[in-house]
């Protein structure tokens, strides 16, 4: 699914990150591992559509509104 | 990777090392850096001797401890993504990195991707760095492998393999203070580096300056990077990192494997919201009945009325004319013997006296009240004073809360249920414009508002910190008022406490979404790292409780004794009466509730379980009592924590919001007292 939003994403969806929200959150998303073009898991998608993204070992939660900003291709 | 496009920075600046030379004479300022969760307190801990010094950095709640080892001074930094000012604890951070002279960067193992991120940051920065790789004893029951003499080549730095729980390699942990030193860097960077090291900048404000620090630029005097830079910068030592960790890193199990299931299930709503409550239930067994009810019955009566206040007002009644009825109580709280003893020129003048009193009020049950005529004598040491009651309170009363609170606190962190419990209840204080992180500064305000009001410094927008200060202040009880409003409400039987919860929770919907509507801007999205559930470290949770509660009591003390100074003065002048006579026509007529019930709401802003105190010997029906707890919870907050809001928020925001407390708890009472009374 190209062009898609990460809020999108369901359990177990893996995904690349295409593009990322302009300003400090992009610094912040960069430092905890999420960078464009890299490839991460949803791995939980909660009632409302928190998001819980895993990276290797490591597991980060974003926001839902976070999430429709951060534009990903599922796969 | 390309190892030609990497410079060495050894033979750097000449400059540097005549620094290092003159510095080995002194002491070394050695600096425990690292993400959150990787056990850089073990380290600390195991390095510092019996002296630890604290210090809580000003406007912040962060505090650094620091001590000395071998000749070094020791310190130890919080958890950090990276160094920067996106938050207090960067900034702390940060300005502790910058003048740091070896820096020990604690790594956990098994995340290298993001570790590797402040690691990478801190070499750029130029400063001499050591890697310990703790968490190695996981690596293994993980079937990890991690090449730690490639990643030690392509840092350019020493790494060191640790296991803080086992102290496994802390033997080594003087070498590496040794073997710091400068390591590899980007050649792009090092050339982006060099044109602000020439404006005579040092390298590490130089790194900050190109990620669009402004107050290291300022410090300098030169311009900032753009935002944009900094992203370029990023994305770059993004790459590296993983780059670096695709070399080093061998996975024998498929990737992604580790399951963190008890994590998961905090964070499903299905078993999540079972699993808070059983939480709360723990924490009520613990802070409501334990902490709140046993201990601080035995401290706040015990040690702070009967020996504390006892004392010092006997001693100073020698020296100025006082009354003091003693009351004798039996078990049951009833009165067996009551007497009155007049010294009108002290106590200690009329020996006979002063004898007869001292052994009537030294038996078991014995309550005194001295009533000192002059009334400075009252301001310091009365009833209210600012010496005798503030003392009890903040010593007997709240600092056992505060620490059970912080207790609980450190617990639920250090366990990582505390992100989780954010992370599930995200989206429900989205609508009120929060993210799932407020819920940490409102959990606080059930043991008290000064704290939590602190606490929402954390917070990451000015917004979402007015929007929970106002909550605060609004309607959530502290913990002095929730034990009044359970004994006034317990056997008045199921209906009044449900209108109770729901006036309270309809105040509460209503002020957080016309907030969120009225006040310009946006709210910071969720953007937070779940660490692996795990038990506790206790050292870890004594000693972030210990600081925290030392930082509290530190800044909030002062502030409750002004707010004490400032409510006696109302009352020796008369203003405190004065208050109770205005606000006795909107009592009786619009709350429907006796004159005195209006003394209960002056008092209530000294201490809020004051007010509500009053209302026990007070003869009202069911309704009478749930309006008055329900006026009492929307009213005024107590002196201290109005004091603290205003330092916190400003004087606008400040007094907008306690006179919307003011109209709130009266408009409300009033609706509900006019509908069920």
């Amino acid at each position: 699914m190209p062009n898609s939003t990460l809020d999108k994403a369901k359990k177990g969806n893996p995904f690349i990150v295409v593009k990322l929200p302009q300003g400090n959150i992009k610094s912040q998303l960069i430092r905890l591992g999420i960078a464009e073009g890299d490839t991460l898991k949803c791995i939980q998608r909660l009632p409302g559509g928190t998001i819980v993204v895993q990276k290797n070992r490591q597991e980060i939660a974003v926001g839902f509104d976070l999430a429709k900003k951060i534009h990903v291709i599922i796969q | 990777m390309k190892t030609d496009n990497l410079v060495s920075l050894d033979n750097d600046k000449i400059a540097t090392s005549y620094t290092t030379l003159i510095k080995q004479k002194e002491l070394q300022k050695v600096v425990l850096v690292g993400n959150p969760n990787v056990g850089k307190s073990c380290f600390f801990n195991f390095m510092s001797g019996m002296y630890v010094d604290v210090s809580n950095f000003p406007g912040t709640t962060v505090s650094i401890t620091k001590s000395h080892s071998q000749g070094n001074d020791v310190y130890d930094t919080p958890g950090i993504y990276g160094v920067g000012s996106f938050n207090d604890e960067e900034k702390v951070a940060r300005d502790i990195i910058l003048s740091a002279d070896v820096i020990l960067n604690v790594v956990n193992a098994l995340n290298l991707d993001r570790d590797l991120f402040l690691t990478l940051q801190l070499i750029d920065m130029g400063k001499k760095v050591s890697v310990l790789l703790n968490f190695s004893d996981e690596l293994k029951k993980r079937k990890i492998k991690i090449d730690t003499k490639k990643l030690s080549n392509l840092l350019g730095v020493e790494v060191y393999q640790t296991a803080a729980v086992d102290k496994l390699g802390f033997d080594k942990i003087g070498e590496a203070i040794r073997s710091a030193r400068t390591g590899k860097q980007e050649l792009d960077l090092h050339f982006l580096l060099n044109q602000v090291i020439e404006k005579s900048v040092p390298q590490s404000d130089a790194l900050l300056i190109l990620e669009g620090d402004e107050t290291i630029a300022q410090k300098n005097n030169v311009l900032c990077a753009t935002s944009d830079e900094r992203e370029r910068i990023y994305i770059n030592r993004r790459n590296r990192v993983n780059e670096i960790v695709d070399l080093v890193e061998y996975e024998d199990s498929k990737k992604g494997e580790i399951f963190n299931q008890l994590g998961r299930l905090c964070l499903n709503p299905v078993t999540g919201i079972p699993i808070l409550l059983f939480m709360l239930v723990l924490m009520y067994f613990f802070i409501g009945d334990l902490v709140s009810q046993r201990v601080v019955n035995f401290t706040e009566n015990k040690i702070g009325k009967n020996l504390f206040e006892y004392n010092v007002k006997s001693f100073t009644g020698n020296y100025t004319p006082v009354n003091v009825e003693v009351k004798i109580l039996d078990n049951n709280g009833s009165v067996i013997n009551d007497k009155t003893f007049n010294f009108p020129s002290g106590i200690s003048a009329n020996p006979t006296l002063q004898k007869e009193f001292f052994e009537l009020s030294k038996q078991n049950g014995a309550q005194s009240n001295f009533n000192f005529q002059n009334p400075f004598v009252k301001l310091f040491f009365g009833e209210f004073g600012v010496v005798t009651m503030t003392v009890t309170y903040l010593l007997f009363l709240l600092l056992p809360l505060v620490i059970g609170f912080y207790f609980v606190m450190a617990l639920l962190e250090d366990s990582g249920y505390l992100p989780r419990l954010a992370t599930m209840l995200d989206r429900s204080f989205n609508k009120i414009g929060l993210n799932g992180k407020a819920v940490i500064p409102i959990m606080l305000g059930f043991g008290c508002i000064t704290m939590a009001n602190i606490t929402t410094r954390m917070l990451g927008s000015e917004r979402e910190k007015s929007i929970v200060t106002a909550i605060l202040q609004f309607v959530i009880p502290c913990s002095a008022q929730l034990a009044v409003i359970a004994a006034l409400l317990s056997g008045a039987g199921f209906a009044p406490m449900m209108l109770y919860i729901s006036v309270i929770l309809t105040v509460l919907i209503v002020l957080s979404t016309a907030l969120n509507k009225m006040l310009p801007g946006e709210s910071s999205p969720l953007l937070i790292d779940l660490p692996m559930i795990r038990f506790p470290r206790m050292s870890n949770v004594f000693k972030k409780t210990f600081f925290r509660s030392f930082g509290f009591m530190k800044e909030a003390s002062f502030w409750f004794f002004i707010g004490a100074l400032a409510v006696g003065i109302m009352e020796i002048s008369g203003m405190l009466s004065v208050w109770q006579d205005v606000l006795a026509p909107f009592t009786t007529t619009w709350l429907k509730l006796p004159k005195e019930a209006a003394n209960a709401f002056v008092m209530g802003m000294v201490r809020r379980d004051f007010g509500a105190a009053g209302l026990f010997h007070m003869d009202l029906s069911i309704m009478q009592k749930t309006v008055s707890i329900i006026t009492i919870t929307l009213f005024v907050p107590c002196i201290a924590s109005f004091v603290v809001m205003l330092k916190e928020r400003g004087w606008k925001e400040g007094m907008m919001i306690w006179f919307g407390t003011w109209i709130a708890a009266f408009l409300v009472g009033g609706i509900v007292a006019q509908i069920v009374i």
